[in-house]
């Protein structure tokens, strides 16, 4: 009887588990196999080679300059998402007119895929026509060319992602908000606590546990959402604008070096967990789980 | 006892508040007083519109209309946090981050109190509420008498001489709910602050308030001290409202030709109210009772019946439950009867309560001069 409860569950949970296996781990696995092989050429097949591919890495100078320029993506980008997601909150979580359009307003470009985002500031950026340099223009500005310029093609790609991804995270913000009693709020004013005393010593710890994840997601999705950057700039000019997955698929499906994008990808995962489990311990004190 | 300063409460004047959402009005024209010092209860069922009105007192919420005077000062247009009160509310309303300590003296930080002083304080209330050895903890970590402590603590540690309640002992249990009760209003005494104290439940009102406000439906039924409130009840929702079980209203028709000659003579339709407490089977009695059952409640026992066809409850001692469809003569004392008028719900009152009743012709015959509803007392 207590065998066939246990063939049971495990029946249960096979699909799941056949899913999460082929597409999840096993891949996961062979990448880091892969990584210690060479790429194989026609009849030349993979042989063995131990760390050359990893040595190789800490000498190619586009890895280091793709990895800075990713530091400095995530950097401008999961803090300036946040901090606004966080504000759009706030914004549409009182009630005003309008209040329905705003927050679809403010969420539409989660719903929207990447490659259409890029597209629609591609346009912006034109240089020329584009809405920035048109608006420039009224003030006598000459042509710019954001995309184009070693310096400011990473921040243009910035602004890209938050304006994508703080829509995203306000969503959970304003869940976390309403769900934060109003009580306290009322409790906190009657003793003479003002709106920013409020927000600073009630409303921001509350929220607390959002704001982690909401950065994990942050951090995760700095290194994982490049298509906008197919659009805009192909990582041009000399890779200013190119990040570390960026990077990985060049390597791996335009020059078909498959061993060393494998390296690579070894590496961007080990970068993320390390990530993830120190905001875990950055966040543990000043996370109030209820 | 306590080193906390006894502080001067404040009276609070309410001077015709109105409350309309929309179309619907949750106050109409409410107009009382809650003297300096004293425990005053608003009373009524859910959706009365007293938690509003306590809001409106609080600065929570605007009054469409009236004004709100606390100690002779008109605040209708300031903030919460600039009319000197402090208030406790249904949910507690601590904040879940912060240790019992800091939510104690959470308003003191926010009006920057010097630390020294903050300590002392927190010390004092802490030892008073017997809050001392849970400090340290978050509040998730108590039970639900001790974070209602600990929201009376954040209210007190203030000093004000005003204090609102929003239902704050509805999320306890029965017995915990008793010991409050008391520990409340010797609470409210020693520190002398003037109370506002919303709760749906009588028992609270009747056994802590000085003065009950009874409303209905966003208007006051009647205010008046706890012991008139039960002995001269104002309106028929009154009477209905105090005293478990509630009063037996019984229609004029149910006191055949006596009710009709009390309407002939005080004019218009009357109802009848008896406490089910103040009848008694007696076999002299000039009601008669049709027993249709009975609860045994172990000191005593309702009896259910009908009284001239309109159902009544009659409490009689445990023992003494009569059979099931027995007619039984039901007796009771004159100022024991409340008339009210039937079509307003409004008390009469009536200069003297033997002698309209005491005229031949009830059908029960009359015993005498005395009242055909009392009988005459053994010697």
């Amino acid at each position: 009887m207590r065998k066939r409860e246990w063939i049971y569950g495990w029946l249960l949970i096979l699909p799941a588990l056949t899913l999460i296996f082929l597409f999840t781990h096993f891949p996961a696995v062979l990448t880091l196999l892969h990584s210690v092989f060479s790429t194989p050429r026609g009849r030349k097949a993979a042989h063995f080679v131990g760390p050359a591919n990893y040595e190789r890495m800490i000498h190619d100078p586009v890895f280091w300059k793709v990895l800075t320029n990713n530091l400095w993506y995530a950097l401008g980008t999961i803090p300036v998402a946040i901090a606004l997601a966080l504000l759009m909150a706030v914004l549409v979580n009182r009630p005003f007119p309008g209040r329905a359009l705003s927050r679809m307003a403010f969420f539409t470009p989660t719903i929207l895929p990447l490659i259409a985002v890029a597209n629609i500031w591609l346009f912006f950026y034109t240089p020329g026509f584009g809405l920035i340099d048109q608006i420039l223009g009224l003030f006598g500005q000459g042509q710019t060319n954001l995309l184009g310029d070693p310096a400011t093609a990473l921040p243009a790609l910035m602004v890209v992602a938050v304006w994508k991804e703080a829509g995203f995270f306000m969503i959970f913000y304003l869940a976390a908000l309403q769900a934060i009693p109003p009580q306290l709020a009322e409790a906190a004013r009657i003793e003479g606590a003002g709106r920013w005393t409020i927000f600073r010593r009630i409303t921001f710890p509350l929220l607390m546990p959002t704001t982690l994840f909401v950065s994990i997601n942050a951090v995760i999705n700095s290194f994982r959402l490049v298509d906008h950057i197919f659009i805009l700039t192909n990582g041009g000019p000399d890779n200013a604008s190119s990040l570390l997955l960026f990077y990985i698929y060049e390597t791996s499906f335009r020059y078909w070096d498959t061993a060393y994008g494998a390296t690579l990808t070894v590496v961007l995962l080990a970068l993320l967990c390390l990530l993830a489990i120190g905001q875990f311990f950055f966040f543990e004190r000043k996370v109030h789980y209820k | 006892m306590t080193a906390i300063e006894t502080q001067q409460g404040r009276a609070i004047r309410l001077a015709g508040i109105s409350k309309h959402w929309g179309e619907t009005t949750a106050l109409s024209e409410i107009s009382v007083e809650a003297p300096a010092g004293s425990f005053t209860a608003l009373l009524g069922p859910s959706g009365c519109g007293k938690s509003t009105l306590l809001r409106i007192v609080a600065g929570l919420e605007e009054a469409s209309g009236g004004q709100v005077l606390i100690g002779e000062e008109e605040v209708t247009g300031r903030p919460a946090d600039k009319r000197d009160l402090s208030m406790v509310f249904q949910s507690y309303a601590l904040f879940p981050h912060l240790s019992v300590a800091e939510n104690i003296i959470f308003g003191l930080r926010t009006r920057r109190v010097a630390r020294a002083e903050r300590m002392a304080r927190l010390a004092q209330v802490a030892e008073l509420l017997g809050l001392a050895p849970y400090l340290d903890r978050k509040p998730g970590q108590l039970s639900g008498g001790q974070q209602q402590r600990v929201a009376l603590g954040r209210a007190v540690i203030s000093q004000r001489p005003v204090c609102l309640m929003d239902e704050p002992l509805s999320n306890l249990d029965a017995k915990l709910r008793q010991t409050m009760r008391t520990e409340l209003r010797a609470l409210q005494r020693e520190l002398g602050f003037t109370m506002l104290y919303v709760t749906h439940d009588q028992v609270e009102a009747i056994t802590m308030a000085d003065q009950v406000v009874l409303m209905n439906a966003g208007r006051i039924e009647q205010v008046a001290s706890p012991h008139d409130l039960y002995e001269r009840p104002a309106t028929i929702f009154a009477a209905r409202f105090i005293g478990t079980p509630p009063m037996n209203i019984l229609p004029q028709s149910a006191l055949g030709e006596t009710g009709a000659r009390l309407a002939a003579e005080l004019g218009g339709d009357l109802a009848f109210g008896m406490r089910p407490e103040a009848l008694r089977p007696d076999p002299q009695g000039l009601l008669e009772m049709q027993v249709t059952g009975g609860e045994y409640l172990g000191a005593d026992a309702l009896v259910q019946g009908r009284i001239g066809g309109a159902e009544a409850l009659m409490r009689v001692p445990g023992q003494a439950l009569p059979e099931q469809g027995t007619a039984l003569r039901v007796a009771l004392a004159p100022q024991d009867l409340h008339l009210f008028d039937a079509g307003t719900g409004r008390r009469i009152d009536y200069p003297q309560p033997a002698s309209p009743m005491a005229r031949p012709g009830h059908p029960a015959g009359s015993s005498g001069a005395m009242s055909p509803l009392s009988n005459p007392k053994e010697p």
